[in-house]
């Protein structure tokens, strides 16, 4: 690896563009954030180009001992490119979401947006578990002003349940995270991750971190500041609620709870089992009743980020590589159908689905991107849900057939309510004559949707670009966790071995050239 | 030990003492046309005391040298630790006197009055002793020094009729509570025949008898009245409302730093013998006063008051370090004073900037609506200063958290720290009220009026503190912390 800090640096510029967009008129606040997230965009093609599969489990590490109590360390592995590659892929969309939409105090606006970058970027890069918890935490305050100042009209009251329901989830951990470090000695992530605390306290610590990320995924019970805030936010907001901000509890499980606390991961599954069937069955019908275009997406992202949960507590590379895919896709596929809502929202300014229909007569772009994120949110074969969801699940079912079966059913009712949405939204009778008057996409929402669509396709039909980085790194995972893996209920019969298993780190077939796209 | 160490030990207070003598012979000649000249030389003798401080803090002057008066007072660097924040305060209140008390803010008696500034000083050198005590004689003697200066301060205004009212409070109260304190040493005293500190610590080894507890009590009481932790906090909210601004700033940081230092010197010193006595006391304080002043703050519509509660529950987070009852706690204890007293004044500096063309001050939250749209500036100063109180990272508000808590956890209180971590997610309710009201809300466009040079100063340096940029002091501010918790538990 070369000396130049590459991640310091994708830091630094939103942040420069976070500060200079502050001082600016509208246009240049515009402009300015184009210009920073886009610059960040082309660090992160580096960063991936730049990232060598098979190489060092942390790659463009670096160190600094600039705080008392913890140091600035950076570096990622694969499962964090990706995650930092999804957020990077998805600001200069927001931005260019809110080109129109948002029309008062843009300067602060897109501030608010290019400082929340840097700190998602610094929560996926952390190598120091209190660097982390900072950037973690931080991300409160510009998605607190990002509700409050730019939403809709019950926004102060999402916006306080937004914050103080995560400050809440959050502080616990930072107890925890207090006990392990003085246990430890060490405040460095990668070596806690092979730190075996003792059995008796896993239990606590596995809580503690749980409460708060079982409040960011967010899992049910604790998902109900999750429709308000998607509700209230503005296009963007949601955008970035979906597509990044629920990805950090995805993350906190792969990289805090399940290397960190094998034994009580594996004694807590039951409970994430639970919760996360009654989410996928729960959310999906409260999905179904909605009158709410946001409402319902974000009742479907509750129940598509169960799966990713129990993807996550399946103890098996299936499993852990579908949730992973799972949150990419989710990241992606969520965020453009917020993007969707997003354009004829701003054509119709309203959300109710009643108000729309038939619209694929007069907007028939529109109504096919649409129909393409509806069927990648259901789990068709050949968009990144179906890769991420048939992963998921196949690893599910090597723990327990029941969840399998219950979990599965969040397929079918996924098909239902996104379905039934699609059906009242493009076709049907036309009976609102202002929602038949609206006028097909514009460029500007073109050069938004056809990017994603296009990553979403890739995703499904060649998923490999996407498994090879992370590969090795959830080979590590499975290792770590696998002395703890709970006893399969699925009776599964071993076959005659296959020449080469499905996730061989194949170094030498020119796997390289393919996964740097 | 002869006299000439022992008054070069007490260099700034012999600097203090002096500017204060000749400034009240300028105050009575010159009268209060001479009161603005002489707040600034005021704060520049704080300046020059401070200055003096420095060698001692950076080698961490600890050990008998310290001693000074056969043992009356002990210049360790945790006393020079808390002159050093007391005189920084005190120059900040100094600063942003005089745009108040010459606008209209100051009602009928506008123009400010040269013995503010006399004042201040004479209460910052009470607190030099209280920080510095060594003895339960000189610990009364700069306590006394201190609030009586304070009484007055808090009457300044003696035509506003809130402001003598703060002061009559404040008086009757303190007075109490220096009575309680005073029977606390006395009993302690009669049990154990001293009034030096390693005397009485010397007599209060082994089982404690039922008077010496009493003795013990009744002087934690006295300084929990002057820390204004919960239950004796009630005089808070009042005085804080009622007593001018920028003597409701000084109220909330210098005073405060000298309180907590005189407190955790007294307990580890003194009682240092008797963990197990006091622990509990302070657990409870701390966990009282973070939730009564979380709890309490919730209601208010006057920013003073919030802010009064404000205070009294970090004042719950300080104890907090104090509980813990290691050379960790008390340098996280020291931490955190340093930070708060950051946002505090720059808390208190910004509100005096909410003010109309005529200068009348703005004290409510109806009043700030909106301001992030009039006054963008001072509206993000109090979103930094609010958001880090809370605290919530990257503001530096976060790290003095972060530091009390993780003393908190290393000595095992665990369940003590998650109880007290999880009632500071009630007082993040309020904090982030105000950023709804300035952000979110309609403007009213009330606030108006121009702020002095000083103002933004003050508000600009307290908010780069505090800003992610504060975490490089780190650092240098937990070596100079480490060494004055050293040397507090140097004797312990």
């Amino acid at each position: 690896m070369d000396a130049f800090p590459l991640l310091s640096t994708m830091m630094l510029v939103p942040l420069a563009g976070a500060i200079v967009a502050l001082f600016v008129g509208a246009n240049a606040a515009r402009w300015t954030a184009v210009i920073a997230t886009l610059v960040t965009f082309g660090l992160g093609v580096l960063l991936w180009t730049g990232y060598e599969i098979g190489g060092a489990q942390w790659q463009f590490t670096e160190r600094a001992e600039l705080f008392a109590g913890f140091s600035y360390a950076l570096g990622i592995d694969g499962i964090a490119l990706l995650l930092i590659m999804l957020s990077v892929f998805l600001m200069p969309i927001c931005i260019a979401a809110s080109w129109g939409a948002i029309q008062k105090r843009v300067g602060e606006y897109m501030s608010a947006f290019l400082f929340m970058e840097t700190l998602m970027i610094g929560t996926f890069a952390a190598q120091d578990i209190f660097l982390f918890y900072v950037f973690f935490e931080a991300g409160l305050i510009p998605m607190y002003l990002i509700i409050g100042v730019w939403g809709g009209d019950n926004r102060i009251y999402a916006s306080y349940k937004f914050f103080l329901y995560t400050l809440l989830g959050s502080v616990l951990m930072l107890i925890a995270m207090f006990w392990m470090v003085a246990q430890a000695g060490t405040s460095d992530i990668p070596t806690l991750m092979q730190y075996d605390f003792p059995a008796g306290a896993q239990t606590w610590l596995w809580l503690a971190f749980f409460a708060s990320f079982a409040v960011k995924v967010p899992m049910w019970p604790f998902h109900t500041w999750l429709p308000d805030a998607h509700v209230q936010a503005p296009t963007a907001g949601s955008v970035i609620l979906a597509g990044v901000l629920l990805k950090l509890g995805g993350y906190g499980f792969l990289r805090f709870s399940l290397p960190m606390f094998p034994q009580a991961s594996a004694d807590f599954a039951w409970l994430v089992f639970v919760l996360s069937m009654v989410a996928v069955v729960y959310t999906s019908l409260v999905a179904l009743v909605q009158h709410d275009m946001k409402k319902l997406i974000a009742y479907s992202s509750v129940a598509h980020m169960a799966i990713v949960t129990v993807g996550l507590f399946s103890f098996n590379v299936q499993g852990l590589e579908g949730s992973m895919i799972i949150m990419l896709s989710h990241g992606l596929v969520s965020g453009a159908l917020f993007l969707c809502v997003g354009v004829i929202y701003d054509r119709l300014h309203t959300r109710e689905i009643d108000r729309y229909g038939a619209i694929s007569n007069n907007m028939p772009y529109y109504a096919l991107f649409f129909l393409l994120f509806t069927m990648a949110s259901i789990g068709l074969p050949g968009t990144s849900g179906f890769v991420g969801e048939f992963l998921s699940l196949a690893g599910i079912y090597q723990v327990s057939t029941t969840v399998a079966l219950i979990c599965t059913t969040g397929i079918i009712l996924g098909a239902a309510y996104m379905l039934y949405l699609y059906r009242r939204v493009a076709f049907g009778p036309e009976k609102n004559e202002d929602a038949q008057a609206m006028g097909d996409i514009t460029a500007r929402e073109w050069a938004m949707l056809a990017p994603i669509a296009a990553v979403v396709m890739w995703m499904g039909v060649y998923p490999e670009s996407f498994l090879a980085p992370m590969r090795a790194d959830i080979a590590v995972l499975d290792a770590r966790i696998a002395s703890a893996t709970p006893e399969s209920d699925s009776q599964l019969v071993v076959g005659p071995p296959k020449a080469k298993a499905a996730n061989a780190v194949s170094a030498v077939e020119g796997h390289n050239e393919e996964g740097a796209h | 030990m002869d006299f000439a160490t022992s008054f070069a030990l007490i260099t700034p207070e012999l600097i203090l003492t002096g500017a204060g003598l000749v400034l009240l012979l300028w105050t009575a000649w010159a009268g209060d046309k001479a009161a603005k000249p002489i707040a600034y030389v005021a704060a520049l003798t704080f300046f020059a005391a401070g200055l003096t401080l420095v060698p001692g803090l950076h080698s961490g002057a600890t050990g008998p040298d310290t001693l000074a008066f056969l043992g009356l007072l002990k210049i360790d660097s945790f006393a020079l630790f808390s002159k050093a924040l007391i005189y920084l305060a005190a120059i900040g209140c100094l600063l942003i006197a005089p745009a108040f008390f010459n606008s209209e803010a100051a009602g009928v008696e506008q123009g400010m009055r040269a013995e503010y500034s006399v004042l201040i000083l004479f209460a910052a050198l009470g607190m030099s002793i209280m920080v510095s005590a060594n003895d339960f004689m000189s610990l009364y003697l700069g306590l006394e020094l201190n609030s009586l200066a304070a009484y007055v301060l808090a009457s300044i205004l003696r035509a506003d009729t809130r402001s003598a009212e703060a002061g009559l409070k404040y008086f009757v109260l303190g007075a109490l509570a220096s009575g309680i304190l005073l029977y606390g040493m006395s009993l302690l005293y009669g049990f154990t025949g001293g009034t030096d500190f390693a005397g009485v610590r010397a007599g209060l080894t082994g089982e404690l008898g039922t008077g010496a507890l009493f003795g013990l009590i009744f002087v934690m009481a006295g300084l929990a009245f002057k820390i204004a932790a919960v239950p004796f906090h009630m005089w808070t909210p009042d005085v804080y409302e009622g007593a001018p601004t920028p003597v409701t700033a000084f109220f909330a940081t210098a005073p405060k730093v000298a309180a907590v230092a005189l407190t955790a010197r007294v307990v580890f010193e003194v009682f240092g013998a008797q963990v197990e006595a006091w622990r509990q006391i302070v657990m409870f304080t701390a966990l009282a006063s973070i939730i009564f002043g979380a709890l309490g703050a919730i209601g208010q519509e006057n920013l003073k008051r919030l802010l009064a509660y404000s205070s009294i529950n970090n004042i719950g987070f300080i104890l907090l370090g104090l509980a813990v009852a290691n050379e960790a706690g008390a340098s996280s204890m020291l931490i955190y004073l340093f930070i708060y007293v950051a946002m505090s004044l720059g808390s208190f500096t910004a509100l005096l900037m909410l003010r109309s063309d005529s200068g009348d001050l703005y004290e409510t939250f109806g009043d700030i609506s909106g301001l992030a749209v009039t006054r963008p500036a001072i509206a993000w100063g109090l979103l930094f200063l609010m958001f880090s109180m809370a605290g919530i990272p990257p503001l530096l508000g976060f790290y003095s958290k972060f530091v009390v808590f993780q003393a908190t956890v290393e000595a095992g209180l665990i369940a003590f720290a998650a109880i007290a971590i999880a009632a500071s997610v009630i007082g993040a309710f309020y904090y982030i009220k105000f950023v709804k009201v300035m952000f979110f809300d309609e403007p009213t466009d009330l606030v108006t009026g121009k702020s002095g040079v000083a103002n933004w100063t003050i508000l600009f340096l307290t908010a780069a503190i505090i800003s992610p940029l504060g975490y490089l002091l780190t650092p240098s501010l937990s070596d100079l912390a480490n060494k004055a918790a050293g040397a507090l538990f140097l004797s312990v």
